[in-house]
């Protein structure tokens, strides 16, 4: 697509954009990308325009993890790029395909301390995948092409470009890199998406052998849009399915083999199937330590078969018996195919019946549950949960912070359908709820989206509600407010010994009411249990605005089960009403 | 992997071969993945190769801190690495260049002199106290060199870590750039 026409550097970035059919971006303007933002004038491309740039980062999130296309953030340079930095490293840890493009000072001001000057590909260097200082405008269409091609394939990630003003202001000759041209000019950059197939017939063996296994499955099988194929295999075998926290709805927590969520405050059956197996089928997951607990203890008895696109994570945390390097969608595909060869060729599943009884059993005994507050007493967040879950359209997408509300909104929501559920798992990101629904909703606005926060988040974000109002995007929030942090409470009464230090927040300040009414939302307030459901019914009939509930909850109130930091998972923590039962989980 | 032993005395020591794309940055992607991972360098060398759009960067690595197959996996996520290799000493031709001042009384300069000669250095300059004088060759020879200076006493010294490449197999074909094995992710 060679041609003479002229174009700034801003325009060819804008055109750049909307060649990679980006819909909406979401930004703030400043001094150095301000030549970027006149181009957007007239452009078809939707922005967003944020009142913080960490916001920015986390709608571009929130947006790419409900519709799996790279979210777009653009900013400014100095502090408008390190305000950046919390999304990107939430996404570089989470594998979401983003793309972020930053101001820089002109060229001939780097490296002399300018004003609003920082060394952006520096400080983001080790949390994107990839990152580029553009020097030239002639080099900005392939430098675009790039990193969109970058940050989608593979294992998908944040990429950033870096962009000076005088580069964004100069005349370049337009020019669109072909496929071809991008693949040749990154000739380190080939992602494997094809297993081996002598790999796939081996872990085709092994399935066929155990007597025990449990599929394993990590947010990658999202990511590979895998949900279909996994739920074809999971029910040729009858394996038993565990979704990790960033996997939640990959496999419906309605389906008989569905176990839950694995790991911390995983299921005690999830947690316990795990150790007990003699085959983990690991789809896109990474033996995460809050999954394993104690590594040298983490499923003793297990072989691993290992899928993950990126090879750098087989053999990271333990060492697989059969690696297959290669996409989640494709390899379990293939899987399928070998399987059935087999079974066609008179090989015989080994019979799993005993140990799908023995899994049953721990489902029927070790149910997530919780002790209902006494009349008068303070609401449970959990019951708060499951009345917003149970009055909530299908399909809502449940997006949260982090802390205890987020394990109970894993816990106890049923998530039916993939890409329902957003939340920062890797990173764990305070503060992400409330501007990734926002992302989620821009990203689906036919669907119901709901932000569960804790008070401890909300106040790091919540500026963003305003965003919310301003561009009209009905978002929820439900606040669960006990006026502490939570998980931090929690961890100091269990390991502090109640020795409380800098976890109390305020009970009456600010008035969350107030304070969402002032950003233009609606507010409620709910203090007992009998107000819930009217409250959600109300704030789920409000679609021209976003509305914010605050629930005032206990603030005693724990996360159970648990698995402490570095303890084997056979030291599981159990629901204390459960505690009597433990005998029955070997 | 092998057991490779560059310096005699560092079982830990591999010696990586890293083809990367020869643009602004790399070195410092490369540096800070090591330092971001907790990995160790023991030396580093890094120049253009042949072609002048690739540079190729030999790393000695200290593997108390990781397994040689992570580091390479790792090293490989990086968008402008383009192959790694790691080289066996026994395989491959390394050498390295070492400058340095030591201490000569006018009585010691003909011992020192003698010394570069058997080693095949080099006099750099001559100073009423001291001589200045280099030698390249493999690392173990550098080694053996600096140990029989430092009786006169080295002021300072600097070394280039070391750069190899594959010996020469008269059977394998030269390969090209372009015809790398692709890597993932």
């Amino acid at each position: 697509m060679k041609s003479n026409q002229q174009l700034t550097g801003a325009e060819a970035l804008i055109k750049g954009l909307e060649l990679e059919k980006v819909e909406v971006m979401f930004g703030l303007p400043g001094g150095c990308i301000l030549p970027a933002y006149d181009p957007l004038i007239k452009s078809s491309i939707r922005h967003i325009l944020v009142r913080h740039e960490q916001g920015a980062g986390h709608m571009a999130e929130g947006y790419a993890h409900v519709t799996g296309r790279p979210g777009v953030a653009m900013v400014t340079s100095g502090p408008a790029a390190t305000n950046l930095v919390t999304p990107l490293c939430d996404a570089y840890m989470d594998s979401i395909p983003m793309v972020a493009i930053t101001g820089q000072v002109p060229t001939s001001a780097i490296g002399t301390d300018a004003f609003q000057e920082c060394d952006t590909v520096g400080i983001t260097r080790s949390i994107t995948k990839h990152n580029e200082l553009v020097m030239s405008a002639d080099d900005l269409p392939l430098a675009i092409r790039q990193a969109f091609h970058i940050a989608t394939t593979g294992r998908p990630g944040p990429v950033l470009i870096d962009v000076p003003k005088d580069v964004l202001q100069n005349m370049m000759t337009w020019h669109w890199p072909s496929d071809d041209e991008v693949i040749d000019s990154l000739p380190g950059y080939k992602p494997t998406t094809k297993g081996h197939p002598r790999m796939i017939k081996e872990a085709a063996k092994l399935i066929l052998e155990s007597k025990q296994p449990i599929l394993y499955v990590g947010g990658g099988v999202l990511k590979a849009r895998a949900a279909e194929a996994l739920r074809e295999l999971a029910e040729l075998m009858n394996i038993p399915v565990v979704t990790t926290l960033m996997a939640r709805g990959a496999f419906p927590d309605n389906h008989p083999l569905c176990l839950g969520m694995p790991g911390m405050h995983g299921t005690a059956t999830a947690v316990t199937a795990m150790q007990r197996a003699d085959l983990l089928i690991a789809l896109g997951s990474r033996f995460d330590d809050r999954v394993t607990g104690k590594v040298s203890t983490f499923a003793p008895d297990a072989k691993i078969i290992h899928v993950d696109i990126d090879p750098a994570e087989q053999g990271k945390v333990r060492k697989p018996d059969v690696p297959i390097v290669g996409d989640c969608r494709l390899v379990i595909e293939e899987m399928i195919v070998a399987l059935r060869d087999l079974m066609a060729g008179g090989t015989k599943q080994a019979d799993i019946s005993a140990w799908r009884s023995r899994v049953n059993g721990w489902k029927e005994n070790f149910p997530l549950a919780y002790e209902p507050s006494e009349p008068g007493a303070a609401l449970k967040p959990q019951y708060c949960l499951e009345k917003l879950r149970d009055a909530s359209p299908e399909g809502t997408i449940l997006v949260s912070g982090v802390g205890q509300h987020q394990m109970w909104s894993s816990q106890f929501w049923h998530f039916n359908e993939p890409y329902t559920w957003v939340n920062s798992g890797g990173l764990g990101t305070m503060g992400f709820s409330v501007p990734a629904a926002v992302g989620a909703k821009v990203g689906r606005p036919d669907k119901t989206v709901w932000a569960i926060d804790g008070d401890g988040c909300f106040q790091m974000t919540a500026q963003e509600l305003i965003t919310a109002s301003v561009e009209q995007i009905p978002i929820k929030v439900g606040i669960l407010n006990n006026s502490n942090l939570g998980m931090v409470r929690q961890w100091q009464e269990m390991f502090y010994d109640n020795r409380y230090s800098q976890v109390h927040f305020s009970e009456s300040v600010p008035d969350y009411v107030k304070m969402a009414e002032s950003m233009g939302c609606v507010g409620i307030r709910v203090e007992a249990p009998e107000e819930v459901e009217s409250a959600i019914d109300k704030a789920n009939s409000i679609n021209d605005r976003p509305v914010v509930v605050e629930f005032r909850v206990a603030p005693t109130e724990q996360v159970f089960p648990m698995v402490a930091a570095g303890r084997s998972n056979d030291e599981i923590m159990l629901q204390p009403s459960q505690e009597m039962r433990r005998e029955l989980l070997r | 992997m092998t057991t490779s032993n560059p310096f005699g005395s560092e079982p830990n020591h591999h010696v990586l071969s890293v083809l990367v794309q020869n643009r602004p940055g790399v070195l410092a992607r490369v540096a800070s993945l090591f330092a971001r991972r907790g990995y160790n360098i023991f030396s580093l060398a890094v120049a253009p190769t042949e072609q002048e759009d690739y540079s190729r960067i030999t790393i000695v690595v200290d593997l108390e801190s990781a397994t040689l197959e992570q580091m390479v996996k790792q090293l490989f996520k990086l968008v402008d690495v383009v192959r790694i290799s790691e080289l066996d000493p026994r395989n491959s031709v390394e050498r390295e260049l070492m400058v340095a001042t030591v201490r000569s009384t006018a009585e010691q300069r003909g011992q020192i002199v003698e010394l570069v000669n058997i080693f095949e250095g080099k006099i750099l300059g001559v100073g009423p106290e001291a001589l200045s004088v280099s030698l390249d060759g493999s690392p173990e020879k550098l080694n053996d060199f600096s140990e029989l200076l430092r009786q006169y006493g080295i002021i300072e010294s600097q070394r280039t870590g070391r750069v190899a490449l594959p010996k020469l197999d008269r059977t394998a074909r030269v390969r090209a750039v372009k015809e790398t094995k692709g890597k993932a992710s």
